[in-house]
């Protein structure tokens, strides 16, 4: 498995979804890390040094090469780590699993935070509807399978971890109900097989924190009207 | 078997163009079927990419693969014996992915903005766009190619947009500054993958202006 030698570090936020992807990466691979909390109001220096581009986290270091963008970090620790794999082996499989991957990135991820965090209330109900029609592909790609990647979870389930443990917070803080077993049965399901398999399970933060630090900003942004 | 490859195609798409040159770098024949995205799309386009309703889609023996970069690591993955594009070190990887990216998000989604929108009303894209070119010449440094030594990934991502860029100058109304960048285009352009399918400048400035009419900025 890894050298001793080597050195892996993870900056990050406890709360985000995108770092959360690279620890369920790590866990899934049993991978030793050092894990560095960072403060966005006050970026350290080996953030802005390892992230000069976006000054965003996660980051990954190994053996102080740094790598940005999580669903990149998921890749690079799939094709370094090579045991239980996260990306299939067959070229038409992983292009699915990465257009799966960065459609959850390009079509989700924004429209459902702007569901709930938006003031206006038109490019709200706008970002709902985006929102709802891009579970929906989700829904329909899912199938009957247990994970997006199979019998066992793979990138796909990995980038949807935003779906599965953080919409439903925001939502609930926001009153919607847009992720819900009613609208998506498929997903939903998922959802719960997905945030309650072992290697998840360990990687997800706990919940109340997350909870609190995002009402506070719903109710800061309501504040701002 | 033979393979049956087809393209869903836009001449002008820079996305397009990527896919093209890397199909041409393994030397594999396809079907070339240009859409006329300016009127409608077709059935094909629709029933292919039902997510984006966009070209590029390869279609590979019946079966659809859309998104410019994943269907070249597709190429580049199925057709693995010839010409390489992704170096096989996972850290020189992760940087041609995480480079590629930025040439959608931080050259194409900015200088997007200018060339559709009220120049006047972009200064900060502007000067955003021309940091970021400047960026990439430095991502590229001393090498031939962002490949290295060979033409790869990174390369393909970001050659289409050459030909858009005295367009981002004209109708932007800004200088770049990127002579390395322009010198490294050239030599790609000695490539017959790239200089085959390359846009020629002036349709892409004829593209731009007509779109500009068109959606009423001009």
């Amino acid at each position: 498995m890894a050298a001793s030698q080597e050195e892996v570090t993870l900056l990050g936020v406890t709360g985000s979804a995108f770092v959360c992807r690279v620890q369920i990466a790590l866990k899934l691979k049993g991978v030793e890390y050092k894990y560095v909390e960072e403060n966005l109001g006050n970026k350290s220096d080996l953030l802005l040094k390892y992230n000069p581009v976006y000054k965003k986290v996660p980051v990954f270091v190994h053996n102080e090469k740094p790598i940005p963008e999580s669903l990149v970090i998921v890749e690079y620790i799939d094709e370094t780590w090579k045991h239980n794999p996260i990306l299939p082996s067959d070229p038409y499989q992983r292009a699915l699993a990465r257009f799966w991957s960065k459609f959850i990135d390009d079509r989700v991820v924004g429209a459902a935070w702007k569901a709930v965090y938006t003031v206006d209330e038109e490019e709200r109900e706008k970002n709902v509807e985006e929102s709802f029609e891009a579970l929906q592909f989700l829904e329909n790609e899912l199938k009957d399978k247990k994970f997006f990647g199979g019998e066992e979870f793979g990138l796909v389930d990995i980038a949807a971890v935003y779906i599965a443990f953080w919409i439903p917070i925001f939502q609930e803080i926001g009153g919607l109900e847009l992720f819900t077993s009613e609208n998506f049965p498929k997903l939903y399901k998922w959802s719960q097989e997905f945030v309650n398999h072992p290697v998840v399970k360990e990687s997800l933060p706990p919940r109340d924190p997350v909870f609190a630090f995002l009402k506070r900003r719903y109710e800061s942004l309501s504040a701002s009207k | 078997m033979a393979d049956e490859v087809v393209l869903l195609d836009f001449d002008l798409s820079m996305f397009c163009i990527r896919v093209k040159i890397a199909l041409a770098e393994k030397g594999i024949k396809f079907e070339d079927k240009e859409e006329d995205l300016v009127n409608t799309k077709s059935a094909l386009l629709l029933q292919t990419n039902p997510v984006h309703k966009k070209v590029p889609v390869l279609i590979h023996n019946g079966k659809p693969i859309c998104e410019s970069l994943i269907i070249v690591e597709y190429i580049d993955e199925f057709w693995k014996d010839n010409a390489p594009l992704l170096p096989t070190d996972p850290y020189q990887r992760a940087q041609a992915r995480f480079w590629a990216d930025f040439v959608d998000n931080k050259v194409h989604e900015v200088a997007k903005k200018i060339w559709t929108g009220k120049v006047e009303e972009h200064e900060a894209e502007k000067k955003e766009l021309i940091e970021n070119l400047k960026q990439l010449e430095e991502v590229l440094g001393d090498k031939p190619y962002f490949g290295g030594d060979t033409f790869g990934f990174l390369d393909v991502a970001l050659i289409p947009f050459y030909k858009w860029f005295s367009t981002y100058e004209k109708v932007g109304k800004l200088k770049l500054d990127c002579p390395k960048l322009i010198d490294w285009a050239n030599r790609c352009l000695e490539r017959e993958s790239v200089s085959t399918f390359l846009s020629d400048e002036n349709d892409v400035y004829e593209f731009v202006l007509s779109h500009r009419k068109r959606i009423g900025v001009d």
